[in-house]
């Protein structure tokens, strides 16, 4: 049998090495692509756009004068407005998590129709938000009008789903032994959870909060349907001031048909993309930073 | 505490509320109206027709799965099967990154880049103006492109390493397992994974009212200008129309089918991410 | 060339110590000391100075032995000893995992597992394995076994009809499951399954089978099933065996490879030793090393 040399030498048939070949071909391209794109972007938008940036664009107010535009008041519409909605949506969505995760009945109906309810609101296109808020808190039964409170309301509803899911995940990957540890010591339930899950948790809740807000900040289509989209000149002065946001003075610049507002248009994307860059880039340093303080 | 929790079940039965009452409104109105071919509601007079924004939402819906399906899985099998430890910690934040571009960005690129320099210039049907479905349907792609292949990885790498060890124990290539093996059976995940997708182009808004603006045309080229279900409900928000009109009401009831159809894809998607979760976990 | 070298070597020690089991040689084992490998006349692998490394950790070093063909042999040791490690270095399995090295010389025959220009799919073509908890695809029973030859080849249906039938029988499990081919792998029981997954391996014509405690995931009737199926199977094929339970060593192998955990005092590093390789017959009645007998009889667990 095996007096003759043995070869190890590959017997993979031609056709099964061209199309390993271009199996491979095919995934690398398709990675590169989705790189290079994101690059494209920036560059694209840079290159139309990048001269403008400067100071001004973020103290100047929209104005029909090309030379005097900026997006100071959907600067500050986006901070106030995302600001308020994750005042409202983290406390709710906290003591939701905290209560399904430790405190809920595991197996009754209410807490599965509960998960099944959040599940569901997730994948809820944001303009159906847009409609609620038109129907019920602009228009309707608590009749607010297009105010920063109306439009806070909503884009807490669209961010409550992903913070309880969040937060959730941040519950459990507390290690069940911190809580029975002190259970044998004598403590309630209720202790052992704010002293000890709460805090553990909270690095966790606290990154994908910061997620949260950033893609509440990138919204756009709930907030057209509630008055977002009328040209604001002024910085909101309250919860029942008007208001307009970033990503939607970047709609108002583009529907221009005047070039120098397209261009207008790019350089506040770019804006928008920094604000979202920095936020994330926090996110990552926030977790990176209480990995490492869990792990000295 | 649980108060609170009592605000999200509030949250849901509000979308409900606020949606069936104007709906039932509507329809008694305009009932045999809908089956028509053009959709003017806005206008005097009103017109119904349910066909271009069906078209509409169709077409670039599917454009978007197109281009969506095999890069995004592409993505998803590089993650789970060729990529070493290093490579899947560059590359997973890079699709966190693109997942992270605000649409409104996607729109203007679609609107600045795409139509001008590519659909009008190469698109060969009929004459390509400043908006087009094609356009909109590229960038909805990319859009959930993310999500394809964030879902899809999460199946695929949960498929356990014994049944990809025991294919290459029989010879087969990295292809063969991955496409053989670990896709077959990580299945129901990638199904989840565009269903979800699926129902994410659905519901987009911005990109389609920006790029394939809001002209309701009934046509099968996607060079066209078209509007989709849910940019109607953009675009016809945008206006200050009267409470309790038949026009506000349309809102509603496009509303309405949007919240439908995405609902039981979403129920959908989750009951395959759910019957996944029961096999591999 | 090689033939020539194995046989000056075979010259050397007793004519007698063939690769098939047969009465110990007194005088030959007299002569030879314990921690010299016992070799054999075209050993199916040959392993010298063996380690396998993950990063900084050393999980097995100094493994020097022999495995002869159409044979049994078994690895046999306490947990987190290295012998599962060593025998996935044979096909070539631990390239799946990353930061996975081999150091020393393993061949196969007298070629080199480890060569740059070995191919690990024709690797592990030839050197099929068998995992603890039986992993049949999700797929029918036919689409199993029909998995190997097709990923191989273009095997016609017929033919793929005549592999499966006769894999099946192989395996045993033929009559039990004949006129149930098209139905799904995952509806068979643990015994079962197992011998599908022996029959998926035997499908591709391997020449060895490595078995990775096949039986631990298993009742003591479906284990002793696939057990006679081993005896049977070694008459065409090389098997090496992992297991936990010694007794099983016992009956099955011929040879037997005895592993331990040593700890570097200094360092703290555990690392697994290969601490015997023997006959069988004569590890579990009168072993060379004091180690050996104290495992063997139960004196360490």
């Amino acid at each position: 049998m095996a007096t003759t040399s043995t070869s190890l030498q590959s017997r993979v048939s031609l056709d099964r090495r061209i199309k390993d070949f271009a199996f491979t071909t095919f995934l690398s391209i398709s990675i590169v692509a989705s790189l290079a794109f994101i690059f494209y972007i920036i560059y694209r938008l840079y290159n139309n756009a990048g001269f403008l940036l400067s100071w001004d664009l973020v103290t100047f107010f929209p104005s029909y004068d090309i030379d005097t535009a900026g997006f100071q008041s959907s600067i500050m519409g986006s901070i106030w407005i995302v600001g308020f909605a994750t005042l409202f949506a983290v406390p709710i969505g906290v003591m939701t998590a905290l209560y399904l995760e430790e405190f809920a009945g595991k197996r009754n109906r209410f807490t599965a129709l509960l998960e099944l309810n959040i599940q569901n609101l997730a994948g809820v296109p944001a303009v159906v938000f847009g409609l609620i808020g038109l129907a019920f808190i602009a228009r309707g039964p608590l009749s607010w009008g297009f105010t920063v409170g109306s439009a806070a309301i909503v884009l807490a509803m669209l961010i409550l789903p992903v913070i309880i899911i969040i937060t959730r995940e941040a519950i459990r990957a507390v290690p069940p032994s911190y809580k029975e540890g002190a259970l044998a010591l004598g403590a309630t339930h209720w202790q052992a959870v704010s002293k000890l899950v709460i805090p553990s948790a909270v690095p966790g809740t606290a990154t994908g909060t910061i997620l949260a807000v950033s893609r509440a900040i990138g919204e756009s289509a709930p907030l057209l349907l509630l008055g977002a989209l009328s040209f604001v000149t002024f910085n909101p002065t309250g919860l029942d001031s008007g208001f307009t946001i970033l990503p939607l003075a970047i709609f108002k610049y583009a529907s221009d048909s005047r070039e120098e507002f397209q261009v207008l248009a790019s350089a506040g994307s770019l804006i928008l993309l920094a604000i979202l860059f920095a936020m994330n880039l926090s996110a990552i340093l926030l977790r990176d930073y209480t990995l490492r303080k869990r792990n000295v | 505490m649980a108060s609170a929790t009592l605000v999200s079940v509030l949250v849901t039965v509000g979308i409900v509320l606020s949606l069936i009452p104007t709906t039932f409104r509507l329809l008694k109105e305009i009932t045999t109206q809908v089956f028509g071919t053009v959709w003017a509601p806005l206008f005097t007079p009103s017109q119904y027709g349910m066909a271009p924004l069906l078209t509409g939402t169709f077409i670039i819906v599917s454009i978007a799965m197109v281009i969506a399906i095999p890069i995004g899985l592409a993505s998803a099998i590089f993650l789970s099967d060729y990529a070493t430890f290093n490579l899947r910690r560059i590359v997973k934040p890079i699709l966190e990154i693109l997942a992270g571009i605000p649409t409104v960005v996607l729109g203007l690129f679609g609107l600045y880049v795409v139509n001008p320099e590519f659909v009008e210039k190469y698109w060969p049907i009929g004459e390509p103006l400043a908006y087009t479905a094609l356009g909109a349907g590229l960038m909805t792609g990319i859009l959930i492109i993310p999500i394809i292949a964030s879902v899809a990885d999460d199946a695929l790498s949960s498929v356990p390493r014994a049944m990809r060890e025991a294919a290459y124990a029989l010879g087969a290539t990295r292809r063969e397992v991955a496409t053989k093996v670990v896709l077959n059976a990580g299945l129901s995940g990638v199904v989840a994974a565009l269903i979800l997708a699926f129902a994410r182009a659905f519901g987009e808004t911005t990109i389609a009212l920006m790029v394939a603006g809001s002209y309701p045309k009934l046509s099968a080229n996607p060079g066209d200008p078209m509007q989709t279900m849910a940019s109607f409900i953009g675009f016809a928000g945008i206006g200050d129309a009267e409470v309790g009109s038949s026009a506000y009401n349309t809102i509603f009831l496009v509303g309405t089918v949007l919240f439908t159809v995405t609902l039981i894809l979403n129920i959908l998607g989750n009951r395959f991410i759910a019957r996944f979760r029961e096999v591999y976990e | 060339m090689s033939m020539i070298s194995n046989q000056s070597q075979a010259s050397k020690v007793a004519a007698s110590e063939q690769k098939k089991g047969s009465n110990p040689m007194s005088s030959s084992t007299a002569s030879r000391k314990p921690s010299e490998p016992l070799k054999f006349v075209d050993p199916v692998f040959t392993l010298k100075d063996v380690a396998v490394s993950y990063g900084n950790f050393v999980a097995v070093s100094d493994v020097n032995m022999q495995i002869p063909s159409h044979d049994i042999t078994a690895f046999i040791g306490p947990s987190g000893c290295g012998k599962s490690t060593l025998l996935r270095t044979l096909n070539r399995t631990n390239d799946l995992i990353p930061g996975a090295k081999v150091h020393g010389s393993l061949f196969y025959h007298d070629a080199d597992l480890y060569h740059p220009s070995a191919s690990a799919v024709e690797v592990r073509r030839r050197i099929g394995m068998v995992f603890q908890k039986p992993n049949p695809f999700p797929k029918s029973i036919y689409e199993n076994i029909a998995f190997g030859p097709k990923v191989n080849g273009r095997p016609k249906k017929s033919e793929l009809d005549d592999i499966v039938e006769k894999s099946l029988k192989s395996a045993a499990l033929w009559d039990e499951v004949k006129d149930r081919l098209n139905e799904s792998a995952l509806g068979l029981s643990g015994g079962q399954q197992q011998r599908l997954c022996i029959a998926r391996s035997i499908a591709v014509e391997p020449e060895v089978i490595l078995m990775d405690e096949p039986c631990s995931a298993l009742d003591p009737i479906a284990t002793l099933r696939i057990e006679e199926l081993m005896a049977e199977l070694k008459k065409q094929y090389t098997i090496v065996i992992v297991t936990h339970n010694m007794q099983q060593a016992a009956r099955v192998s011929s040879y037997t490879a005895f592993y331990v955990t040593e700890v570097n005092l200094t360092s703290d590093r555990r690392t697994g030793k290969l601490v015997e390789f023997n006959e069988t017959k004569k590890m579990f009645s009168t072993p060379d090393d004091e180690r050996t007998e104290a495992y063997v009889t139960g004196k360490m667990g």
